[in-house]
């Protein structure tokens, strides 16, 4: 019986966010939104670029928010995920011709279906087991997309050069710009779909697994179920942010995809702060930007520079920028009064 | 003198000087990022990740551009080096690409390091017009300039190499029979075609064995048994150092006594030939195009002097021995060539004609008698080889400059 003693004395693996507390106000959702229609009207094309990568960083962060935030699972294996997702992308668009609109759904379909079956022998997994197992999934990618079998498709280390798409219907705005739009489209469609998963029964059946799997076992979730089906959301939505970015940097390679992205996607969950979705979009700042502003203060020591700077947000501010929310939404009110 | 006379010799002298002065405004012509007192140029080098041991090309340019700067720049413009990390990443090459492109608005991108990087760039420089300029990586793919105009690469390519190699072997020794040993990857293939090409119609008769291996494998012993037991008498060793060693060394320790020849990727003797022992690679072939500074032949060179003077002055942190700051030192005096040659006309159009235009140019770091050629159907400035033997702890060079040109 220790395994019940275990999971009734052992702290949660993350700290439990209140499902009313996942998402921002209505008032603060909007604004945001009619911020980020507006930017491509005052910046550069490479500033639009950099944000599309922003947007779609995003989305996986958010993939990633869903299964850690909502079902408590860990996972070190999003690079797998996101690569299977740009190569499903760029494999269906170059060699077949497909609208790279209709590859996303495929794209995402594909790697629901991967990550569902992968949820299934990982459910003899927690905690840090499982995170090494993904772990072990994200190192073995890179070396798979190389093998000689799958080279015809995949361009082997030569990797795919993907079309850029023109903005359709003859719209007078630039590629860089329709790009924009559309992946801002999808990210918002993404985000509210997760929400709205979160606060549904499915997420409450998520929430209460990650809570504590035997209290919800014994309320009757289904726990194998819900824990591979936030298996499988959450590589689906990282299957459609890697075609995303296939299309937004026009080039997939296996060396753009290593443990060193399912790095930066877990720590930009990290500071962006588990379990509350709107956090996804700091966490992506954070791994899109800071590695650049890190090269400017030194380029011998970029890699120290960004440790430093992580390691100043981790102390600070430990649950990352929802923390940083709760505190402005406490002076906003203290203001009122 | 009279009125009529002074007037007349005034107003030619006026005449004269229009005409000089509209002829310097015509000669001026600037593209992006240049102005009367600076060259903006870009640069992307893995400083981080896997490959941050390149790194030091980058930075040696940049020693090397400030020393050009000290003394005055070229023309009076001095150069401004923008160079940026991509971690060996192609998205993030891509980005940082654009960044100078479009951000920073660089005349070109110059020396940008690593295949899997500059093939996700090339596209987009090839659609900007913007040169993509003596590329950092040895595949064959970047002398290509009727599809590809504005990219070009400097070093000898993979293929051109192999060729020299089977041509060697045709005329010294026809009836080989040559048991390959390659990496599983671009560039291992590259070798692999250009060996093919060499030999020609006789590449499958005289071939007997072609080894792949992953470079995920610890150990490579069993491909050399296999190799020997396929009866090869001459064995190409296409290996990066680590495999090269064990290589050498399996056939030392088996007995297996073929002609070798290692490509130049691996010729270092101080992390290839000596971890094999010196007793195992005697005789082993390979190419050289740059002088190696531990070889004491150089020593009283005079441009090896140059090259030491500069590493001691301007460069005192990096490695002299390690080959990449060599590289990096030649390969930023040819772009110092480039940018003479332009004059006051620095547009991307001009630097890729006169990028195109290097007739026997040297940068002295290279063996004497290798020269840098392009014309705008050659994008493939050094493509001159030396080869070598290896005798008690040191290589030889022997034979001719060879050269081979392959077409991307």
């Amino acid at each position: 019986m220790s395994a019940l003693q275990d999971s009734v004395t052992r702290a949660p693996a993350v700290a439990a966010v209140p499902k009313g507390n996942i998402a921002l106000g209505y008032l603060t959702s909007t604004m945001v939104v009619i911020l980020l229609f507006a930017v491509p009207l005052f910046a550069k094309n490479f500033v639009i670029f950099q944000m599309t990568i922003w947007l779609i960083y995003a989305i996986a962060i958010l993939a990633l928010n869903i299964l850690t935030g909502g079902s408590g699972q860990f996972s070190l294996g999003q690079s797998a995920f996101y690569a299977l997702g740009a190569y499903t992308s760029a494999i269906l668009m170059e060699h077949f011709g497909v609208n790279y609109v209709l590859t996303l759904p495929v794209a995402g379909a594909l790697c629901f279906a991967f990550g569902f079956l992968f949820g299934l022998p990982a459910l003899r997994l927690s905690g840090i087991y499982l995170a090494l197992a993904t772990f072990a999934l994200a190192t073995a990618m890179p070396q798979i997309l190389k093998l000689g079998v799958f080279e015809h498709w995949t361009g082997g280390v030569q990797g795919l050069v993907v079309t850029k798409p023109d903005a359709p219907f003859g719209l007078p705005i630039s590629q860089d710009v329709w790009l924009y739009y559309f992946t801002l489209v999808i990210s918002i469609v993404i985000y509210v779909f997760a929400v709205n998963l979160l606060k549904s029964r499915t997420g409450r059946a998520m929430m209460a697994i990650r809570d504590n799997e035997i209290a919800a076992s014994a309320m009757g979730v289904n726990v194998s179920l819900y824990k591979t089906l936030a298996f499988g959301i959450s590589a689906g939505t990282t299957g459609v942010a890697g075609g995303l970015g296939a299309i937004a940097v026009q080039f997939v390679a296996p060396d753009g995809y290593t443990i060193q992205l399912a790095i930066a996607l877990f720590l930009g969950m990290v500071v962006g702060g588990v379990g509350w979705l709107p956090g996804s979009l700091v966490g992506s700042a954070f791994i899109v930007f800071v590695p650049n502003l890190a090269e400017e203060v030194s380029k011998g020591l970029s890699g120290a520079v960004f440790g430093a700077i992580l390691i100043v947000v981790i102390f600070l501010v430990p649950h990352g920028s929802r923390q940083v929310a709760y505190k402005i939404q406490d002076i906003v009110r203290k203001i009122r009064k | 003198m009279s009125m009529v006379r002074k007037v007349a010799s005034i107003s030619a002298a006026l005449l004269l000087c229009a005409a000089t002065s509209t002829a310097a405004l015509a000669q001026k012509k600037y593209g992006p990022g240049v102005s009367d007192t600076e060259i903006k140029i870009g640069n992307i080098m893995p400083y981080s990740g896997p490959a941050s041991a390149y790194g030091v090309i980058g930075r040696t340019e940049a020693a090397y551009f400030k020393k050009i700067n000290d003394a005055g720049g070229i023309n009076g413009r001095k150069i401004n080096f923008i160079s940026y990390d991509d971690a060996y990443s192609p998205p993030k090459a891509v980005e940082q690409a654009r960044k100078l492109v479009e951000s920073d608005e660089v005349l070109f991108i110059f020396n940008p390091l690593g295949t899997p990087s500059n093939s996700a760039i090339h596209k987009y420089m090839n659609a900007k017009k913007v040169p993509q300029l003596f590329v950092a990586t040895g595949a064959t793919k970047w002398n290509d300039p009727k599809n590809f105009p504005w990219t070009m690469g400097w070093q000898p390519n993979y293929q051109s190499e192999t060729q020299i190699y089977a041509k060697y072997l045709l005329k010294e020794k026809p009836d080989a029979k040559i048991g390959v040993l390659f990496q599983n990857d671009d560039y291992g293939k590259d070798y692999l075609k250009g060996l093919k090409d060499g030999l020609g119609a006789k590449a499958s008769s005289m071939i007997v064995m072609e080894e792949s291996y992953e470079t995920s494998e610890p150990t490579i012993d069993n491909h050399i048994v296999k190799l020997k037991a396929s009866g090869a008498d001459v064995f190409v060793n296409i290996t990066t150092p680590k495999f090269a060693a064990q290589a050498i060394k399996k056939a030392g320790e088996i007995g297996w006594t073929p002609t070798q020849f290692l490509n130049n990727v691996s010729a270092s003797v101080g992390s290839v030939i000596k971890p094999a022992g010196y007793e195992n690679a005697q005789n082993i072939i390979s190419a050289a195009y740059v002088k190696d500074v531990t070889d004491p032949q150089w020593h009283d060179d005079a441009g090896m002097r140059e090259f030491l003077a500069f590493m001691e002055r301007d460069f005192p942190e990096g490695n002299k021995l390690d080959g990449s700051t060599v590289v990096g030192y030649g390969v930023a005096q040819t772009l110092v060539q480039v940018l003479k040659q332009c004059g006051d006309d620095l547009t991307r159009e001009n630097v890729m004609k006169q990028a195109a235009n290097l007739k026997s140019f040297r940068t002295e770091v290279l063996l004497p008698g290798i020269t840098i050629n392009t014309s705008p159907t050659d994008f493939a400035p050094i493509s001159q080889l030396q080869l070598m033997r290896f005798k008690g702890e040191k290589w030889e060079l022997f034979g001719d400059i060879i050269s081979a040109d392959v077409d991307g």
